[in-house]
Parts: C-alpha cells; sequence; structure tokens
C-alpha cells in the first residue's frame, strides 16, 4: 500500500530526511545514471506510481525526483537523474556505499487501476520513461486487466533513450505496441526519426475507451495531449505529470504553486482537463 | 485485390479528388519495390518521381562534411515521401534508403507536372495537397528546434 507523508504537512516526519544507502548504481545515458537505495535502518518507504521523493544529497541541497522502481516485485527505492544542475551532479557523482536523504513519498499516484478493461496508453519524452516505469509493470503484472498496451517513446537522440533494452524486453515479453523514435538519428539508428507526435496517428487504440499517460517536458505533453485529442480521445482520460519546483514537498512553501494548485500535494499527476488553460498562462 | 485507383483513393494526400482527377493520376502510377538498404534517391539527383508508401519504412539522410551522415526524418507506411518533384528546381534534397522492404507506389512527377499545366484545376488541387505535406514538415521542423527534451537545472 503506498504512503503518502503529503497529509502530515506540519509535522516533523515530513520535513526529516531518512537516511538512505546507494546500492547499486548504473549509468543510462552520458548525463543520467540510476541509483538503487535501501534504507540504512528502519522500514522502507514504500511509493505509489507517480509519486515522488525528495532526495537530499547532504551539504549540497534536495531535489524532487520521481520513483522509478517496479514497485509489483521489488521495495528497493529507484531513481533515474539527469545530471544537469549541482544537486542531481552530487547525486549522480554518489558512489554505492553513499549516504543519502530520502523524504516522501509525496503527491498523489497514476489513476493505473481505473483504466483497467481499458486501453492504455504511455506516451514518455526522454527521461520521462522512469516516471511511467511503475505503472508500466503495474500493467504488465495484470496485463489480462487492461486492453490493448502502447507504449510511445521519444528522445532527442538514440544515446537519450533510457532503459532502453527492458522496453525492447516488454515488448518481446508481453502483448506490448511499442514504437520508438528520436528527433536526429545517425545512419546507424535502425529505427525511426522524427517527432514523438507522429507515433500518435498510426497507434491502435480504442480512443472511447481508452486512458492515456504522459510524461516529458511540458512543450512535449502538450503536443502530446493536442494529438492524442485529435484522435479522439477527451482531455478528462489524459493523463500527465506536471513538473515544478517542488522544495516542501508537503504544501507548504508554494515553490510549486500553478494557478490554484499546489503539484507536490494536489499532484504531480493530473487529468490535462485540469491543468491545460493553468500550462497555457505564460506567468504561471 | 485492391486497384491501385482504390489505393491511391484512400490516401489522405488524394482524399477528395474526383474521380476524374484520381484517373489522371493513376495514369501516371505504378507499383515498386525496394530492398532493405537499397538507395531510392541521391542528393542532388533529379526528383521526378515522388511515392506513396504502403509498406515498410524509408530514411532520409543528410551528409554532414567530416561527420557522419544525420538521419533527418523517416517516413513510414500511409505517408508520402518527396515533395520536389513539384517545385523547381526537382532535385532531392536528401539521401533516401530503404531501411526495410519498402513496397510503394511511385508517381511520375513529370507526367504529373504536364498534367497539372493543361489542367490548372488539377494543379491547384494537387499544389494544395502538397502544400500540407510541406507545412507539416515545417511544423516538425520547428517543433524539433524547440528542442522539446531540454533538460532542467535542479
Amino acid at each position: 500500500m503506498a504512503q503518502t507523508l503529503t497529509e502530515t504537512a506540519g509535522t516533523l516526519e515530513a520535513m526529516m530526511p531518512v537516511p538512505y544507502a546507494v546500492t547499486a548504481k548504473r549509468q543510462d545515458t552520458y548525463d543520467t545514471w540510476t541509483l538503487e537505495l535501501e534504507p540504512v535502518d528502519g522500514a522502507p518507504i514504500v511509493p505509489g506510481p507517480g509519486q515522488f521523493n525528495m532526495l537530499y544529497a547532504f551539504g549540497v541541497g534536495e531535489v524532487p525526483i520521481s520513483n522509478a522502481g517496479n514497485f509489483e516485485t521489488d521495495e528497493r527505492l529507484v531513481h533515474t537523474i539527469r545530471a544537469v544542475g549541482a544537486v542531481t551532479k552530487a547525486l549522480c557523482a554518489a558512489e554505492i556505499g553513499t549516504i543519502v536523504g530520502v523524504r516522501g513519498p509525496f503527491g498523489n499516484t497514476w489513476p493505473i487501476k481505473e483504466a483497467k478493461g481499458k486501453d492504455v496508453v504511455i506516451v514518455a519524452g526522454g527521461i520521462g520513461l522512469p516516471p511511467l516505469r511503475p505503472a508500466i509493470y503495474h500493467v504488465l503484472k495484470n496485463r489480462e486487466d487492461y486492453g490493448r498496451f502502447v507504449l510511445l517513446y521519444g528522445a532527442r537522440t538514440p544515446s537519450d533513450l533510457v532503459f532502453l533494452d527492458e522496453v525492447k524486453s516488454w515488448q518481446s515479453n508481453y502483448d506490448v505496441d511499442l514504437d520508438i523514435t528520436v528527433d536526429a538519428g545517425d545512419t546507424d539508428w535502425k529505427g525511426k526519426v522524427g517527432l514523438v507526435t507522429k507515433l500518435i496517428p498510426p497507434a491502435q487504440f480504442d480512443a472511447d475507451d481508452a486512458r492515456a499517460f504522459i510524461v516529458g517536458p511540458e512543450i512535449m505533453m502538450k503536443f502530446v495531449a493536442q494529438e492524442l485529442m485529435n484522435r479522439d480521445l477527451p482531455a478528462a482520460a489524459i493523463n500527465v505529470s506536471m513538473e515544478r519546483t517542488m522544495r516542501c514537498g508537503v504544501g507548504l512553501c508554494g515553490h510549486c504553486q500553478i494557478g490554484p494548485t499546489l503539484v507536490c500535494r494536489d499532484g504531480a499527476c493530473y487529468t490535462w482537463d485540469e491543468v491545460e488553460n493553468l500550462i497555457a498562462v505564460k506567468e504561471l | 485485390m485492391k486497384t491501385l485507383d482504390a489505393v491511391i483513393a484512400e490516401s489522405p494526400v488524394f482524399a477528395g479528388l474526383t474521380q476524374e482527377q484520381l484517373e489522371f493520376i493513376v495514369g501516371c502510377a505504378q507499383n515498386v519495390h525496394f530492398d532493405a538498404g537499397q538507395t531510392i534517391a541521391k542528393a542532388g539527383d533529379n526528383a521526378d518521381v515522388f511515392y506513396l508508401i504502403r509498406m515498410g519504412e524509408v530514411a532520409l539522410d543528410l551528409d554532414v562534411p567530416n561527420k557522419k551522415s544525420v538521419r533527418i526524418d523517416t517516413v513510414e507506411a500511409g505517408q508520402v515521401l518527396g515533395w520536389s518533384w513539384l517545385i523547381p528546381p526537382h532535385e532531392w534534397k536528401y539521401d533516401v534508403t530503404a531501411t526495410e522492404l519498402v513496397r510503394a507506389i511511385a508517381f511520375d512527377g513529370e507526367c504529373l507536372r504536364g498534367k497539372c499545366d493543361s489542367d490548372p484545376v488539377l494543379g491547384y488541387a494537387l499544389l494544395t495537397r502538397f502544400s500540407q505535406v510541406l507545412v507539416g514538415r515545417l511544423q516538425a521542423t520547428r517543433f524539433r528546434l524547440l528542442d522539446i527534451y531540454g533538460t532542467d537545472t535542479h
């Protein structure tokens, strides 16, 4: 059962990092690493699909990172991190055995169980795949509960695709309609080249009875949502994960506010009709 | 088995054309296939043909001096490959290669240009449709300039 610390806002527990040790580390791309974390002592945090944790590189700072673990079989925390700022660079540089602080889990979960009986369309952009990984594993484990399972994945270049071997194994081992494209390839790249949106028109799903889950930069989610709506998928059936600057994680500091909603408390998972108009406001 | 004109009529790029116009177009069309790895066109070649891809995938590559070729785009089943047949100087802009077995309908661009010259209504209809293809490519290019998978700064 997924926990959430959001309800404990204002308590010491919500703000106190728990020490976790890095127990495994893998480099995914030239700037992206995946860390596996286990608690130094005590019970592990049990997140749900779509939730995030605050990871603390001691002496440097704290960042929100989505959970990428396969919660169906494994209680280890898995976080895929792109080294782009001081904190993420420190986390990506952490060696096995390094202690980091973990707060969480925060936020709501993907409504993946509500998609039972429906077609599921997952669209991931770049490093947007790891936050969807828990939901993907849930569908794979309960494959007979869902209709068609369409997984569309786009990235800037072939070297920006993460979990690629695993993604291909889903295609070969399960009933998954997988399609991958990159913005720019080279002649060694044997797959499609072009925008991730080009994968949507030929995708096979029943728009009257489907749920979509999208993770990527907001601009990508916007164009993908528009393309899905061109296929007559209602905005309420399209789920996105918003990325804003979460700080406290419990709705106190307001850093992640978008209009009337606080992403750390009310999100990060929203339906497209909840956030479409908010994203359109430049000042937000 | 579907006839060539039935297949062409079902393509979005030719949707809405009259039967007479379709018959004109079919007169300039033939089935072709390319093996995986086969070169379909080289940049600078005369572009007197375009294709409606029925099966398989083709890649558009651009040679960059002193670097590996860059794969600009891929064109898949149901899409149209080539617009240079319509717009001077009628030259392919990229190297075009079949990445897998490709079955397509090839349209003789010179034949169609002649028909467009003698029948401006058909010419306008085709120009409108290929403008949509071009606009789609332009929007995709602009979209890529946004670098939508760009990084954040935590």
